[in-house]
């Protein structure tokens, strides 16, 4: 199963089109016991990284954790990139999940924000996330935070410097940009995603026996 | 590097797409979802879909024709015309839009601005103005710092400056401003460069130019002494006069940064 998280920040039609564009009929959800029984969690999230609070008092950040512990695989879009690092200034008050513990920070004034538009990811490292794509490929952001580049990172996007384009650390994976809204290279991106093999995952009713 | 974004705008009056000339004089161009499609084949960067009669029969046929775009198309759609309350925004973005643009509700509840950036994010927020210059009384443009802001399809004015009143937009939140000149809207003339400048250089928000693209050196000369982020045209690529797969690679040799191949 395929789960999308819901937590109420921005819009979660267009990655469920995409996804069914692609062959796929994701369940969308705001409950943890869903979100322990799907092979592979999408994040998206377009908005404030205040939002991103409801994840740990609904339970679902506990259960993203440990269900990625056993094997699933995570997607984090934009917001859900963030999340997954330690925090942003945007709401310095409130955690992220600490996969990786750099904070995330607004682009500084010399350029325009929200950075909004096609922008050329560069690969840095292999990655299953973006296999297959031309080099310099353009995708589409729309975001006023960053992540900075890591030992995860493996694309980086110049704007006022580079920054995490797409992250990639076993299970977990990240894009700050919109794969569903990249045209046919953001599709690429999301069906990669989708083929990656499901491990021999638990299932929680009967291991609770 | 980020580009320059090439946007095809679709006006949609009971589901049908039409273009006038300054605002009047319609006339009929295609059924939308299909058109959207056509215009992302040929390498438009994004869709913008203006209801521009935004009447309550129009609203159900247009959030449709939304509906079968965002199912076909996979870059940013943004939807304006008749958003008046969080309600409409939201049967908007649930039929499949990336971002909805605020016009004249704007203008009359400017908190309309963060009651939906709260909701879906400011950058899902673009605040749409129609600006004039000139007027019968006075042919001759005033300068952009005395651009008056209209509202209703560009039929009232509002006593706002274009400048002010994009100012107070980005501060209320707004993602990017659309501005439309309506002095040059249609006319095939040329982008007001003058104006989009201006308020370029007032926000620190992405600026999309609308009204007059006609040439290829109208889009090198917005990008350029207009500053702007993004061109938006709408009959140029309609009856085919160029696509705009066909128009970025003649402004990426120019020098200007684009989406290519696309």
């Amino acid at each position: 199963m395929i789960a999308v998280v819901d937590y109420r920040a921005g819009n979660l039609t267009s990655v469920v089109k995409a996804l069914r564009a692609l062959g796929v009929d994701p369940v969308v959800t705001a409950d943890p016991a869903a979100l322990r029984t799907a092979e592979k969690i999408i994040l998206p999230g377009v908005g404030h990284f205040a939002a991103t609070e409801r994840l740990f008092q609904s339970g679902m950040a506990a259960a993203i954790q440990q269900r990625v512990a056993q094997g699933a695989l995570f997607l984090g879009i934009c917001v859900g990139l963030q999340w997954i690092f330690r925090g942003s200034t945007e709401a310095p008050a409130i955690s992220g999940l600490n996969v990786f513990p750099e904070t995330c920070e607004r682009f500084p004034n010399s350029v325009k924000s929200p950075h909004v538009g096609w922008n050329s990811l560069d690969l840095v490292r292999p990655s299953r996330l973006l296999d297959g794509l031309e080099p310099s490929t353009h995708v589409y952001f729309t975001h006023s935070y960053r992540a900075p580049a890591v030992n995860a990172t493996v694309a980086v996007t110049n704007y006022a410097g580079n920054f995490s384009a797409a992250v990639e650390e076993g299970n977990w994976m990240a894009v700050q940009f919109h794969p569903e809204k990249s045209g046919p290279a953001g599709l690429k991106i999301l069906k990669n995603f989708l083929d990656l093999p499901n491990l021999d995952l638990p299932n929680p009713e009967l291991s609770a026996c | 590097m980020l580009t320059r974004r090439i946007i095809a705008c679709l006006d949609v009056t009971a589901g049908r797409v039409v273009k006038g000339v300054q605002f009047i004089g319609l006339r009929d161009a295609g059924d939308p979802a299909e058109l959207a499609a056509r215009h992302v084949e040929g390498g438009a960067d994004e869709i913008v879909f203006l209801d521009i009669t935004a009447t309550h029969e129009g609203r159900d046929t247009l959030l449709h024709a939304v509906q079968r775009t965002a199912e076909r198309i996979f870059v940013p759609l943004t939807v304006g015309g008749g958003i008046r309350t969080l309600e409409d925004a939201t049967r908007v973005f649930d039929a499949g839009a990336d971002k909805i643009s605020l016009n004249s509700a704007a203008i009359t509840h400017p908190g309309l601005i963060e009651e939906i950036g709260a909701r879906f994010g400011a950058q899902a927020v673009v605040v749409a103005i129609d600006a004039r210059r000139n007027s019968p009384a006075n042919p001759a443009p005033v300068a952009p710092e005395l651009a008056e802001v209209f509202i209703g399809g560009g039929r009232k004015a509002t006593g706002r400056r274009v400048l002010d009143w994009a100012r107070e937009a980005e501060q209320r939140g707004a993602g990017e401003i659309l501005l439309t000149s309506m002095d040059a809207d249609g006319t095939r003339n040329g982008f007001d460069c003058e104006l989009t400048a201006a308020v370029s250089r007032a926000v620190q928000i992405p600026v999309i130019a609308s009204g007059g693209a006609g040439t290829v050196d109208h889009f090198v000369q917005v990008f350029t002494a207009g500053h702007a982020d993004a061109a938006l045209a709408a009959s140029i690529f309609h009856y085919s006069v160029t696509d705009a797969r066909t128009l970025k690679q003649q402004l990426a040799a120019h020098g200007l940064p684009m989406r290519l191949p696309c």
